[in-house]
């Protein structure tokens, strides 16, 4: 039996392909963009091909991420909160805490020994503490987000950034900049920030498990955040695609739905236009 | 939101009420004053005051979706964003010549002959009327209260009583008349009526399944806050309470296939009120009960012993009140309503009605085993929320719930 799960995030729509051992067949990673429904398409349709199956041969396919509703074609859909604790618990056997880490949030998911979710917590409605501010600080430093660890790579000299805040920290950044410091510094104290940050969003106890996309590609955020943690951080396999992983577990599993299904749904803005505008 | 056959009466109710306090204020037939939700409210009513709630008046604003429009007006004016959004809400729209008042034909929000404050709640209610003060240059007076009470003591009482007595002369000179014991007997004695029947309304809610939940709540509270003292608010709640219970007896519920049921502490997020209510039903979530609907409860009252009472009523408050003694009040409420979870609202420019922030939910879920659940939000100022965030929250955290009970597939799916 395959099944696959779908992760519509605000910067990357991501797709996996499992069978019913749950050991991955395929992924893939899109650009979200504008059109939410068009990435899952193709963020699905490329998982399929990297595992070289097709639709007809998927038992179901669940979705989940902050665009899980406008996946059209998912029978089920579960929150990025469930299926990243679902499918680090897969690999991390519980009492743990999942750190995720996205574009535009990050959440701190706290799981029992039975793998049951005991809370979470999210970001507040802020960059700080999501891939944005590093976004901002690679803008700031003049190189593409790609390079920014490897820019860090090179630091000799611990600076810290005091503010939490993007915009605060890009000007605090170009203080330093006049002040002399080093580009490569400035890059990992954007990284040591981050983790500060991620750190104060709730008690991280048990084993530590880190995903998402900001974990993926910034290898540096994993050793400093063991380090503020004195203590190991897991990276479970595929730590971008975590989510969507978590969702064709929960398809694979049954999960229960608890709500209506994806079309069903208004944005709770549009419920609640502005009067008198 | 549920539809009740009530929701005409309290209409009706509510009309009456703003369309006399804004003739009394523009047509000088009574003296008008301003009092906080909680302040003194039975002794302006004995005094023939026509008594303006203005934090009522910014809630309308927040429902309305326009307090953002009038916020940037006050911070401009050196009232920061970080304080209350409805003091904020308020001032702006006073400074852009706009309320919500318009629409029961008046020019604005009623001119006050006096402001009644009491810090029981916050400090922010007497800077708000402060401003007017200086503005309308009328006189501003209050109760200063002790807060972060462990138990009401006498002495506290006392003290408040002194106060409360204190502003007796004030508020004669303003009224031009003498307090009349006999109608601050049957002001007090309104008053707790109104709480008997406004607690017997929420304790309905108890039931499986709730007939009101708590978006409803905050929309029948109404009279229970304009009115506190008035004959008026009684009658309104006798009919809601008869309702409520038909309505129970009937197993009529205000969330259809009611299949979990939280507590919410802290404000309404008044400007989402409607697409929350929306939200929970989606997911068959009752928010049975609330901090916020339950502090128009006010069992102290006594119309034999009217000031005393009063003291002890404002004192037993629950933003008054300490860490432990909200804790244990919260537990106790949990178990009424048979909640199984705590939703906590983080209300960003109101810290005194924000009890997130020394570490109670966790505090609270670990004592009690039921799962907590944080909102960051605001009472009025949407910039503070996010929706998706919101129902990425919520939902999750239904899930949650969910997924621990043992046939959480059958009774979730």
């Amino acid at each position: 039996m395959i099944y696959a799960g779908v992760d519509s995030g605000s910067w990357n729509t991501k797709a996996v392909v499992i069978d019913g051992g749950a050991r991955v067949r395929g992924t893939c990673v899109v650009r979200s963009g504008a059109d939410l429904a068009g990435a899952a398409e193709r963020a699905y349709d490329g998982a399929l091909g990297a595992a070289g199956l097709g639709r007809g041969e998927v038992t179901a396919v669940w979705a989940t991420g902050f665009g899980r509703q406008s996946v059209a074609f998912a029978d089920g859909s579960r929150t990025e909160l469930d299926c990243h604790g679902r499918g680090a618990a897969h690999y991390v056997p519980g009492p743990l805490t999942v750190v995720d880490i996205g574009g535009q949030d990050a959440k701190v998911i706290r799981i029992d020994a039975a793998g049951q979710r005991l809370s979470h917590r999210m970001n507040r409605k802020c960059a700080a503490g999501t891939g944005s501010f590093l976004d901002e600080i690679a803008l700031r430093l003049g190189v593409p987000i790609e390079g920014l660890g490897a820019l860090a790579s090179g630091s000799a000299e611990p600076l810290e950034l005091s503010s939490f805040c993007t915009v605060f920290a890009g000007t605090e950044l170009l203080t330093l900049i006049r002040g002399g410091k080093r580009p490569s510094d400035l890059a990992m104290a954007a990284y040591r920030s981050l983790v500060k940050r991620i750190v104060a969003m709730d008690v991280l106890d048990g084993r530590v498990v880190a995903t998402g996309g900001v974990i993926a590609h910034h290898p540096a955020m994993v050793a400093l955040l063991g380090a503020e943690l004195r203590g190991e951080i897991i990276v479970p396999p595929h730590p971008q695609e975590m989510g969507a992983f978590g969702a064709a577990l929960a398809a694979r599993d049954g999960a229960a739905a608890v709500g209506p299904s994806a079309g069903e749904r208004a944005p709770l803005a549009a419920v609640e236009a502005p009067r008198h505008a | 939101m549920t539809t009740f056959g009530s929701t005409a009466a309290l209409r009706a109710t509510m009309d009456a009420y703003f369309r006399d306090v804004g003739a009394a204020a523009e047509q000088h037939l009574a003296p008008v004053a301003w009092c906080t939700s909680v302040g003194p409210a039975e002794l302006l009513r004995a005094l023939g005051f026509r008594v303006f709630f203005p934090e009522n008046h910014a809630a309308m604003m927040g429902a309305a979706r326009t307090a953002n429009r009038y916020m940037p007006l006050a911070h401009a004016h050196g009232y920061s964003q970080e304080i209350c959004s409805y003091l904020t809400s308020d001032i702006g729209a006073y400074l852009a010549g706009e309320s919500p008042m318009q629409a029961y034909g008046l020019s604005g929000t009623p001119r006050a002959d006096v402001l009644v404050f009491n810090t029981n709640q916050c400090r922010d209610v007497r800077d708000w009327f402060e401003w007017y003060g200086r503005r309308w240059n009328v006189p501003v007076v209050g109760m200063r209260s002790p807060r972060a009470i462990e138990t009401v003591r006498d002495d506290d009482v006392d003290a408040i009583a002194r106060q409360i007595e204190a502003l007796v002369p004030a508020l004669e000179a303003v009224a031009g008349t003498r307090l009349d014991a006999g109608r601050l007997e049957h002001a007090v004695r309104a008053s707790r009526e109104c709480s008997d029947l406004w607690e017997a309304c929420l304790r309905t809610a108890a039931r499986r399944p709730a007939p009101l939940n708590f978006f409803d709540a905050t929309i029948h509270m109404g009279p229970a806050v304009v009115l506190r003292g008035a004959d008026e608010a009684v009658t309104y709640y006798r009919t809601l309470l008869a309702e409520l219970e038909g309505r129970a007896a009937a197993r009529s519920a205000a969330v259809e296939g009611e299949a979990f049921r939280l507590y919410w502490d802290g404000m309404p997020i008044w400007g989402r009120l409607r697409a929350l209510s929306s939200l929970f039903a989606e997911f068959r979530t009752a928010v049975v009960a609330s901090t916020y609907c339950n502090s128009w409860i006010f069992s102290a009252l006594d119309p034999a012993d009217p000031v005393r009472s009063m003291a002890r009523s404002s004192l037993e408050l629950f933003i008054v009140r300490s860490e432990e003694a909200k804790e244990d009040y919260i537990a106790r409420m949990l178990d009424l309503y048979h909640a199984d979870g705590i939703v906590f609202h983080d209300c960003r420019t109101c810290p005194n009605n924000t009890n997130t922030r020394y570490g109670m939910p966790r505090r609270l879920g670990e004592r009690l085993g039921i799962p907590t659940l944080v909102l960051d939000g605001d009472v009025n100022d949407l910039r503070c929320v996010s929706d998706e965030q919101m129902r990425t929250n919520v939902e999750g955290f239904i899930e949650q719930i969910a997924d621990a009970r043992p046939a959480a597939g059958s009774a979730a799916s």
